[in-house]
């Protein structure tokens, strides 16, 4: 699968639900009958797949929250892998 | 043996992220392969809607997460638009799990603004007369009406369809019916043997040949369609070597509640004996699960005999299944026969070797026994009677 535009906005896929859980001290992406347990950078990315923001924008959003620079390879790079294992879906 | 809840569980035992409710035993379907309880007509009165949300309110509390409600057929309950509401209010991520039977636009619509999450629908086969014939019931083209109502309600649809002898052969025909459907993911699950299943083996077990053509089937049909439809095949586990990794060992993410309101660490394990089985009419769910010596029981690793004792593969299969080691061997603390390492496993070859012999034609032998209340109390009556002699 090619790389991720920037301008792409990514949005958590049709069914599926992320949300923090407090007994697991991560966020969670649910889907039918299953679960992923997703890792602090993994539920950062995730929490910022709105639909609404390009992808560039969520780089911009996670490098200013993290106080770091040049995360937009790492980001891009999950994301796709996102995509891959359709938890996101990318929206006009 | 004697476990008692061992100090400070609460810090080494996980949550429950798996609730499963068995809202009812009622089922319009009668299938020769259902798990349930061949007994459930001895059972006592369902709970009541409070009852249920007060369960979903204490597993809540604890973590848990995903919640399936199946039965029986869930919507049989006429409670069970405001047990979703209750539940999607809790944060739970909410499966139906259903054979369609009963569903109505009017249901649908009331369930999705309840926030049911996913639904997940049966077919016993592709085709009318053996859908009709396995489950006893007239119900294939209002399956058909029912995965429709699902797609235009906007649910991923997922269709789960239990194989054995009979249907086994029909899996190119029911992977092409389920593309028809629209489904996104598609579930072959071979049947497992417990409930009306095990009473039912020596007809529902198929052959070697025949699974090995199921899984070429299915290898081409995925080829084909590519990543459009997802399917899971589900290998039966007496063809494996190895255990499954059975509910993940007791005790360890699920936790299931049966119409009665008995807890139970695995679906099957109401028929385990020496197990006294908490109900969440007589204690809370946090003193269920991290404290009832049947949570405990099969905790861990201290309960484990040889060859499981000693294998480096414990802690990834669990010594496998609890309820088929009781099956097999009559003791639940041994190892899943399933594993060649079993000194029972022979139990499970036989039992292979003679549905090869069978692989006759349908309707030959003993015959199927459907899942019925009258026959359920039969059974039960035959049990009493083979327990006191």
């Amino acid at each position: 699968m090619s790389a991720v535009a920037p301008g792409a906005r990514p949005a958590i896929a049709r069914g599926l639900r992320l949300q923090w859980e407090p007994a697991q001290e991560a966020h969670v992406l649910l889907y039918p009958e299953g679960m992923v347990k997703l890792n602090g950078s993994a539920g950062a990315i995730l929490s910022r797949c709105d639909g609404v923001r390009t992808l560039k924008e969520i780089v911009a959003d996670l490098e200013r929250s993290f106080g770091t620079t040049g995360l937009s390879d790492d980001v891009a790079a999950f994301v796709t892998l996102a995509l891959e294992r359709r938890w996101v879906e990318l929206r006009e | 043996m004697s476990v008692g809840p061992p100090l400070q569980t609460s810090h080494a035992v996980g949550p429950p992220l798996w609730l499963l409710l068995e809202l009812t035993y009622r089922c319009p379907l009668h299938c020769v392969f259902c798990y349930n309880p061949t007994e459930f007509a001895a059972t006592g009165p369902e709970l009541a809607t409070a009852d249920w949300l007060r369960v979903l309110a204490e597993a809540r509390a604890l973590g848990a997460v995903q919640l399936g409600l199946s039965g029986g057929e869930p919507l049989v309950r006429d409670d069970l638009e405001p047990i979703v509401a209750g539940a999607h209010a809790l944060g739970y991520y909410i499966n139906l799990i259903t054979s369609g039977v009963g569903m109505s636009e009017q249901r649908i619509r009331a369930l999705k603004g309840a926030g049911l999450d996913h639904i997940q629908l049966s077919f016993q086969d592709s085709t009318r007369e053996l859908n009709d014939f396995l489950s006893s019931t007239r119900t294939f083209e209002l399956k058909a009406q029912v995965a429709e109502l699902i797609r235009s309600y906007d649910y991923p649809m997922v269709l789960n369809v239990v194989l054995h002898r009979l249907n086994i052969d029909h899996v190119g025909e029911i992977l092409e019916m389920a593309q028809r459907m629209g489904a996104q993911y598609v579930e072959l699950a071979n049947t497992q043997y417990y409930g009306w299943a095990w009473l039912n083996r020596a007809q529902l077990l198929p052959s070697r040949a025949q699974l090995q053509r199921a899984e070429e089937v299915t290898r081409r049909f995925r080829e084909r369609v590519g990543s459009k439809m997802q399917v899971y095949f589900v290998v039966p586990d007496y063809f494996e070597t190895r255990p499954k990794a059975c509910m993940n060992g007791l005790g360890s993410i699920f936790l299931g509640i049966a119409p009665d309101g008995t807890a139970l660490p695995c679906h099957a394990a109401r028929m385990l004996p020496g197990l006294a089985l908490p109900n969440v009419r007589e204690h809370d769910v946090r003193s269920i699960w991290y404290d009832s010596a049947a949570f405990n029981q099969f905790r861990g690793e201290a309960w484990m005999r040889e060859p499981c004792r000693s294998c480096a593969e414990r802690s990834r299969d669990f010594g496998g299944c609890r309820c088929q080691a009781y099956l097999l061997t009559g003791d639940a603390a041994n190892a899943d026969p399933v594993c060649e390492l079993s000194p029972h496993h022979h139990l499970v070859t036989e039992a292979v070797a003679a549905a090869e012999r069978a692989a006759a034609p349908p309707g030959a032998g003993a015959p199927l026994v459907f899942r019925d209340h009258r026959i359920s109390i039969a059974v039960e009556r035959s049990a009493c009677r083979s327990g006191q002699s």
